[in-house]
């Protein structure tokens, strides 16, 4: 069963309003910082909170329509959540727990057992709650929604309470496992590996709205926020191109390889395409310019380079580097980029 | 259990000496009374005493209301526990100080109270009376009214407490698996807070054995019938001190017994 | 917030719970004297009357009363109440204090005999002591261990009657109120009882023949101080005797 919203919630002083979509087989991220909304947006289509205005519509059920009038309860909708810390029944064996959906509402508990089996949870049937680990519990979660056959998925930052390691080796079986799911799933997520990794598109949803979205390999290639960007690694500078010249908002020129383009832009810029030098550096690159160090930051096993601008820009570079060159805050230095490895889209 | 190894054994800071000096005169205060109770029991005529016909009936009867009172105390309490707990509603903040009223009411004023409800020419007993001619003042089933609406209280306090501290999302899972609001009620949400339910109702039991003043008032005071251990008690102080002692000592020992073998298990949280 | 509002009520209410109680110790100033007298219920309006009198003859003298069933104030007296001065409703509750050491020389000041109350419309019917045998009606009295109670076994004993009571009360007033609020069909209570209520209850005499005559004693406690003799004379003098009789007390 397809989903289809259009979710306006008003609390207070933030307003909600968002339309998502998903398609049977499709996984969909909902992807954004905390206090976006996301969480919202999964418990308004699960109909544990009701909208202000706009329409939910799953499959051909209208669940939600405040102008009509219209509100199925959560208990009567086939939407099946997968919570953050996975909300097992702690006095209920993992059997129980998958077959309390089947068993609430009459069908027969042949799902929940398959769902034991294919999540290679099944021996792990008289166990409880408290006795399993992180990733048995988010796979037992899984199989629990999944029993009751749900139209759609709904899957609140899955894999937030693992441990990094744990979460690396549980987000491939989950993309497994949703790969082989037919109905839709949504899940959301401020972790953008999350959603590279396991969705098909991606929405991103900032400050309550839509911001962007598109299919995973769109939305990552060209981020048009600078939220996305910053969470992708890339640095995103918006100007207006002429000839091959993009003058950036702020201040600051560079120049770029595409020469067609001729309108508002969005330049991006990887950090590792920047070099950087002690003296005036010679070689093909179309930008070159001094400038002072503003910030060093060490990440995993590169340095990230702040650079006054304008355009302010991020340089990676390798610690050995960095030693060097003598970098330290305030330190002059050469940065060099070159125009081919700035890419530049319409904004 | 040995260990060889040398395991580091928790060391406790120690008290602070205001708590402990404090502490030992709170434990002196409640206790002394009781030590002053059982110094002054006539043991050796005890049995005697406690096997007489009107201290049986008082025992019998005393369990009886109290078990009674206090599973009402349950059935009623326990719903209006979770309205209050669960349900946004104009007016819950006085729906709640109400329920708390019996616990800061005198209770021979509760006892009053009861009778200008329940009375013959009570508010509600008016009625009972003239179409059924039922009359619950100086009835058994008055008795277990007055303890329960003492009693009560305490199993709406403790059970609305623990509605609110369990996390909600048990119960929001549950109902995205399907479950209607009374299989989420009865197979999640009571599961749940069993523990507190449990010790709830057992403080409600405790004082509805210990009731008193509400009811002498509303169901009156007569062997067999209304007289429970504490009236029992009231009335031999004025014949005989030791049989007085005597019961009092009986009523200390059943609570004493029941509370202390299932504090452990039910006040500390699940085993 | 609400914690701290919740504890503020409870702050409040505890202040006015202690206030309430200090307001009946006040510490009496060195030209003030404060007599406690612990008398039998029934003689409840009477008494009090007196020791409006007493104080106005006596200025200098504060009453206080403490009204319950005589046996409750034997028990209290024994344990050591603080009290001056005990008039019970009978000779047996008085005994217990003297045996206890704790009164001297007890005087029989007034007596008092038994009557029925009914509601005010006498809504069962009753109009004999016979009647309270009836299956229909409900009868109250006191229990047996206090003065009333005793003499209530008395009487029905005496008239060979067979009642069935619905609850013993702790004292006289207790089973007047009852009455009094239509809970109860009649009660066995004293005749000043009866006048004592007013409109309130109906009373029906019993006959003298068949009726129980109460003896109250009044006596001194050990360590009281001489104004509680002069109490004592006072109730015993014409002026307590003619308050008393006003009540319906009749003369020992």
């Amino acid at each position: 069963m397809s989903v289809s919203a259009r979710i306006v919630t008003r609390v207070g002083s933030f307003t909600l309003d968002a339309s998502i979509t998903c398609a049977p087989g499709e996984t969909v991220a909902l992807l954004g910082p905390n206090g976006a909304g996301k969480s919202t947006v999964l418990r308004t289509i699960a109909g544990l909170q009701s909208l202000s205005a706009g329409c939910i519509t799953v499959g051909d059920t209208v669940v939600d329509d405040p102008a009509a009038g219209v509100f199925v309860p959560a208990e009567r909708r086939r939407v099946g959540v997968v919570f953050q810390d996975y909300a097992l029944f702690p006095h209920m064996t993992v059997r129980e727990n998958v077959e309390f959906g089947p068993r609430s509402t009459g069908l027969p508990v042949t799902a929940a057992r398959h769902w034991l089996e294919v999540l290679g949870v099944a021996h792990l049937a008289d166990r409880r709650p408290p006795q399993l680990s992180g990733g048995q519990s988010q796979r037992v979660a899984l199989a629990r929604a999944l029993a009751t056959e749900p139209h759609l998925l709904l899957m609140d930052e899955p894999l937030a309470a693992l441990d990094a390691a744990t979460r690396m080796e549980v987000r491939g079986h989950l993309r497994h496992h949703l790969a082989e799911y037919r109905q839709g799933t949504l899940l959301v997520t401020h972790d953008p590996l999350d959603a590279l990794v396991l969705a098909d598109r991606i929405v991103v949803l900032e400050d309550g709205r839509v911001t962007q979205e598109g299919t995973t390999a769109q939305v990552a290639a060209q981020p048009r926020t600078d939220y996305l960007a910053a969470l992708l690694g890339v640095t995103l500078l918006r100007g207006r191109a002429t000839g091959g010249v993009v003058a950036c908002e702020g201040g600051g020129r560079l120049v770029v390889s595409d020469t067609t383009v001729s309108e508002e832009v969005i330049a991006l810029v990887r950090p590792q395409a920047i070099s950087l030098h002690r003296e005036r550096p010679e070689g093909s690159a179309r930008n070159t310019w001094h400038t002072t160090v503003t910030g060093l930051e060490v990440q995993g096993d590169q340095v990230r380079v702040s650079l006054a601008g304008p355009p302010p820009l991020v340089a990676a570079v390798t610690p050995a580097a960095v030693a060097d060159l003598g970098i330290t805050l305030g330190a002059e230095v050469w940065a060099s980029l070159k125009a081919t490895d700035i890419s530049v889209h319409p904004a | 259990m040995t260990s060889t190894t040398a395991e580091p054994r928790r060391r406790q800071a120690p008290a602070p000496g205001v708590v402990l000096v404090l502490a030992i005169v709170a434990l002196a205060f409640l206790g002394l009374p009781l030590i002053g109770l059982l110094l002054a029991a006539p043991w050796g005529q005890m049995t005697e005493l406690l096997t007489t016909p009107a201290a049986l009936e008082a025992l019998r009867l005393s369990l009886v209301t109290s078990i009674l009172a206090a599973a009402l105390a349950v059935v009623l309490g326990l719903p209006l526990a979770w309205l209050i707990a669960r349900r946004e509603f104009p007016g819950r903040n006085i729906v709640r100080g109400l329920v708390l009223i019996p616990l800061v009411l005198p209770p021979v004023v509760g006892g009053v109270t009861l009778l200008t409800a329940f009375g013959r020419r009570g508010l509600v007993g008016q009625y009972l009376f003239d179409w059924f001619g039922i009359q619950l003042p100086f009835s058994t089933a008055g008795v277990v009214l007055a303890e329960a609406f003492v009693a009560m209280p305490f199993l709406v306090i403790t059970v609305e407490g623990a509605l609110r501290s369990i996390d909600p999302r048990f119960e929001e899972a549950a109902r995205t698996l399907g479950a209607k609001p009374s299989r989420v009620l009865l197979r999640v949400t009571a599961p749940l807070i069993a523990p507190s339910l449990v010790a709830g109702a057992l403080l409600a039991w405790a004082r509805a054995l210990g009731e008193f003043g509400a009811t002498i008032t509303f169901a009156g005071n007569f062997p067999g019938v209304t007289q429970t251990l504490p009236l029992a008690v009231y009335s031999a102080l004025e014949v005989s001190r030791e049989e007085a002692i005597a019961l009092s000592v009986v009523l200390l020992g059943i609570s004493f017994a029941v509370l202390v073998s299932l504090r452990g298990r039910f006040l500390g949280g699940r085993g | 917030m609400r914690v701290r509002a919740d504890l503020a009520l409870l702050a409040a209410a505890l202040a006015s719970g202690l206030t309430a109680s200090c307001s009946s110790t006040e510490a009496p100033d060195d030209t003030t004297t404060v007599l406690t007298v612990s008398a039998a219920a029934s003689l409840t309006d009477a008494f009090t009357e007196i020791g409006d009198a007493y104080t106005s003859e006596h200025p200098d003298t504060r009453v206080r009363f403490n009204f319950a069933g005589s046996s409750t104030l034997a028990e209290q007296i024994s344990a050591g109440a603080p009290v001056d001065v005990f008039a019970a409703a009978s000779p047996a509750a008085m005994q217990t204090a003297v045996g206890a050491g704790t009164v001297r020389d007890p005087m029989l000041f007034t007596a008092n005999s038994l009557a029925i109350a009914v509601p005010a419309g006498n809504p069962a019917d009753v109009a004999t002591l016979a009647d309270l045998t009836r299956d229909d009606v409900t009868v109250i009295v006191c229990a047996t261990t206090v003065p009333c109670g005793a003499a209530t076994e008395d009487l029905f004993r005496a008239n060979g009657l067979d009642v069935a009571p619905a609850s013993l009360e702790p004292d006289v007033r207790a089973v007047l109120t009852k009455v009094v609020a239509d809970e109860a069909d009649a009660g066995v209570v004293y005749r000043t009882d009866v006048i004592a209520a007013g409109q309130d209850v109906e009373g029906i005499s019993i006959p003298d023949d068949a009726n129980v005559v109460n003896d109250y004693p009044i006596a001194v406690t050990v360590d009281a101080p001489a104004e509680a003799q002069a109490f004592v004379d006072f109730v015993l003098g014409d002026k307590g005797q003619e308050i008393l009789g006003a009540w319906g007390f009749a003369s020992p």
